[in-house]
């Protein structure tokens, strides 16, 4: 009887240990090659990472989000929330954002801001995709703007980088639901042919309401990644500080 | 520990023979629907807390506010609750998944479609099915309420085979990662918005089903029925319970 229980106990113990062996270097694998969110932990993360790793595998060709033609353009493209209401940002939108810059900065060699000026003196480039609200609702759309890996090619991103963080104008009138203080990507995701600093909305400057000056377009994500009035880039190898908001952070589902 | 298995054992060899021989449900099939039962749960709940933030329904790519809806269910719009239903939804559905293709392949290797789904051929008629639903009209109980008759089988099947996958494709139709790797699944579909639409309508055929499986399981029996479901015994012939 007792043998039969050590044996038993010894039987567990190494199938445990297997286990817990093969789920370490399952998870050390999947870290290496960019399958683990930053917001993996907890019972939610369990999802998450399950999620972003089987997508992150299935899009590792840099997969193309499909596009429409200008016919599938929406009339109407709703926003969550209106632009920001304070005097600073008024005042930009006033006199067409001359003064506003976008700084670059973190894991770069070299540090910039540009102007709106110089981010249309990049080459520019239009892609007509669909916008959904993780709610529910969407609307098709044609974005113009400067490709983000163009602009993080002019900053020389270092290749020690895994995220790009993006910060906004702080936007008390958005609902407190969906405000984003601010969000990262991941390099797939920021390298990515149809990830844009979108200037233009339907062949006009931004409107305020759609995140004027500039706002991230990510085409394989949910709208509320689509960061609106960047004020601020930083390149980062951090997986800790992720997003200052609410809502989960891969947006692909 | 091993001296409780034995007695169990001995137990389970000294129950009479007829019981002995009687159907049980499947270790893999028991493990799994409880699975299912409480994931199916989740999805439900966290399901329906995303779609009261936008209770319309469109057809083809797109729709919003500001365009013609296909259906406006009368519930107020309350934003927020799709933030925080959206993670849990999408862990329920990894655990459906994941149990639902251990059933598939756990089913194949014991042959429980096989024995237990596919309608035998001689129930396999207009008469046949149409017997079994006028003995339930007629409240007519069933020789063996243990074996599952042909009505049964064809629904458990198309729940299984249509509904599930039904749900899954719709599902992943909505992901704008799946559908850049696969733009078909939305595309044959008529788009982001009809999937969406269809994976309403597959949750509610999938609510439809379970309130007939409840009702069924009531009239037949619930507490012998829901342990045969736990433990795979079912009662010994003649007894009540």
């Amino acid at each position: 009887m007792s043998g039969l229980l050590t044996r038993r106990a010894l039987v567990t113990a190494g199938i445990t240990a297997a286990g817990a062996s093969g789920v370490a270097a399952a998870g050390y694998f999947a870290d290496r090659y960019g399958l683990i969110p930053p917001d993996h932990d907890g019972l939610v993360g369990i999802g998450e990472t399950l999620t972003y790793g089987s997508q992150r595998l299935l899009t590792s060709h840099e997969s193309l989000m499909r596009e429409f033609a200008r016919s599938a353009i929406s009339k109407s493209a709703p926003v969550n929330g209106p632009a920001p209401r304070d005097e600073a940002y008024r005042s930009l939108l006033a006199d067409g954002f001359k003064d506003w810059r976008l700084k670059v900065e973190g894991l770069v060699g070299r540090p910039a801001s540009f102007s709106l000026e110089e981010l249309r003196a990049f080459p520019a480039e239009s892609h007509i995709l669909l916008h959904a609200c993780e709610e529910g609702w969407s609307y098709i759309a044609e974005w113009t703007g400067v490709r983000l890996s163009h602009v993080l090619d002019a900053v020389d991103a270092r290749p020690e980088a895994r995220y790009v963080a993006f910060i906004p104008f702080a936007n008390p009138s958005q609902s407190g639901v969906v405000r984003v203080l601010w969000d990262t990507i991941d390099m797939a995701d920021a390298l990515h042919p149809q990830t844009l600093l979108a200037y233009a909305m339907n062949g006009e400057p931004l409107p305020a309401d759609h995140g004027a000056p500039i706002r991230l377009r990510l085409a394989r994500h949910l709208g509320y990644k689509n960061t609106k009035y960047l004020s601020q880039m930083i390149v980062t190898d951090r997986r800790d500080y992720y997003r200052k908001g609410r809502g989960t952070w891969y947006g692909g589902i | 520990m091993p001296g409780l298995a034995l007695r169990y054992e001995a137990a389970i060899g000294a129950l009479p023979d007829q019981t002995a021989a009687a159907p049980r449900r499947l270790l893999v099939v028991r493990i799994t629907h409880w699975i299912a039962v409480l994931s199916v749960l989740a999805l439900l709940v966290t399901g329906a807390g995303i779609l009261i933030s936008h209770p319309r329904l469109y057809w083809g790519e797109t729709g919003n506010i500001g365009t013609e809806s296909l259906i406006d269910l009368p519930i107020p719009f309350i934003i927020g609750p799709s933030v925080w239903n959206r993670p849990f939804h999408f862990l329920a559905a990894w655990v459906l998944v994941l149990a639902g293709l251990a059933y598939v392949v756990g089913g194949c290797v014991t042959r429980h479609f096989r024995e237990n789904l596919l309608p035998v051929r001689t129930d396999l008629s207009w008469r046949g099915i149409a017997g079994v639903i006028s003995d339930h009209l007629r409240w007519k109980r069933a020789d063996d309420p243990w074996t599952y008759n042909v009505v049964q089988r064809l629904t458990y099947l198309a729940v299984v085979f249509v509904l599930f996958p039904g749900i899954i494709w719709t599902g992943l139709a909505m992901s704008f990662g799946v559908t850049s790797v696969f733009p078909v699944l939305a595309t044959a579909l008529g788009g982001h918005q009809s999937a969406r639409t269809l994976h309403f309508v597959f949750a509610g055929l999938l609510v439809l089903f379970l309130i007939v499986h409840m009702a069924m399981l009531c009239l037949v029996g619930f507490a012998s029925h829901v342990r045969a479901m736990i433990t795979g015994y079912i009662p010994p012939e003649g007894s009540t319970r």
